[in-house]
């Protein structure tokens, strides 16, 4: 497992330079794991990892990289759209001649078009949104403010909005809440790998039954 | 129809939390939640909230979010039991 840097289409036209974990022996399978999206994305890095250490010894060759504007990215996110998320992926799956996509939860959203997909427990832009807005409602309530999930997503809608740390625009929250996972992809289910999904976790957690599981199959996916 | 409220709610308390299997037997009307758990936290509770409507069926609407709802698990189950009912 080596990090490594890639160069990501800027907004301004430029690139960027961003990271991902890669394991990179040059083999004939070369998957391209999208990661969850924001507080989604802790509580499953180590899922993510530890599937990518059982496909290595499967033969896969698999790269994890960042959202630009999230993770080690220098890239500001509220200066980003879904269009940017969008065009990051698909230069990551050229960068590295990615022959498969592997995405989870809503980083299914931005699964690039034209590679087979698979896709762990996807989610549409709204359900992204809904935990992350309920958690803001929550956090004004205690410090004694009341704010609603809909007045909250008009005032998203013209401003931007800070959801769980995240600095979205505009034009992000507007165009994340409409976008649909591609139908083409092959979807593993939850109930498929057994146990709770460990993006519900109030923590981020390990479960290496779980890794087995969704390695094998996304393994036998790719076979 | 049984009513299998009480099972799931101990099951998506076990996976929200991280319990290990059984601690969320133990629950009775009385254990506290909110305030009493630090692993359950705004953020949790968001999840938690989300998990209780895609796993039970229910919509939850942020005016019916209250303390007592949230405080003991005997208030969880009464919530979430009169939800699936008015479904």
């Amino acid at each position: 497992m080596n990090p490594v840097s890639w160069p990501c289409p800027a907004p301004a036209g430029d690139t960027a330079g961003e990271y991902a974990i890669a394991f990179d022996q040059g083999r004939p399978i070369r998957l391209l794991v999208i990661p969850a999206l924001f507080d989604e994305a802790n509580r499953l890095r180590r899922l993510a990892v530890e599937v990518m250490r059982r496909l290595d010894q499967a033969g896969i060759d698999s790269f994890l990289p960042d959202f630009p504007g999230t993770n080690e990215s220098l890239q500001p996110l509220e200066g980003l759209e879904p269009v940017d998320w969008h065009r990051a992926m698909a230069a990551a799956a050229r960068h590295f001649a990615a022959t498969h996509t592997f995405a989870m939860r809503g980083g299914c959203l931005f699964a690039p078009a034209g590679l087979p997909s698979l896709h762990y427990a996807p989610i549409d832009g709204a359900a992204v949104l809904r935990p992350l807005m309920r958690a803001r409602v929550l956090t004004a309530r205690e410090a004694g403010r009341e704010e609603t999930r809909e007045s909250l997503a008009a005032r998203a809608e013209q401003e931007g909005i800070e959801l769980a740390g995240y600095r979205l625009s505009a034009r992000f929250f507007q165009n994340l809440r409409t976008l649909q996972p591609a139908a083409a992809a092959v979807t593993i289910a939850q109930e498929s790998i057994g146990g709770g999904g460990l993006w519900r976790g109030a923590e981020p957690g390990d479960d290496p039954a779980q890794a087995e599981a969704l390695a094998r199959t996304v393994a036998q996916a790719l076979a | 129809m049984s009513d299998d409220t009480d099972l799931l709610l101990r099951s998506i308390l076990t996976d929200v939390l991280g319990l290990k299997q059984n601690q969320a037997s133990d629950f009775d009307a009385d254990t506290g939640l909110f305030g009493h758990l630090p692993e359950l936290d705004s953020m949790a509770v968001a999840g938690l909230l989300t998990e209780l409507e895609d796993r039970l069926g229910i919509v939850i609407e942020d005016d019916e979010i209250d303390g007592e709802m949230l405080e003991t698990y005997g208030g969880l189950l009464a919530f979430a039991k009169a939800k699936r009912a008015a479904q």
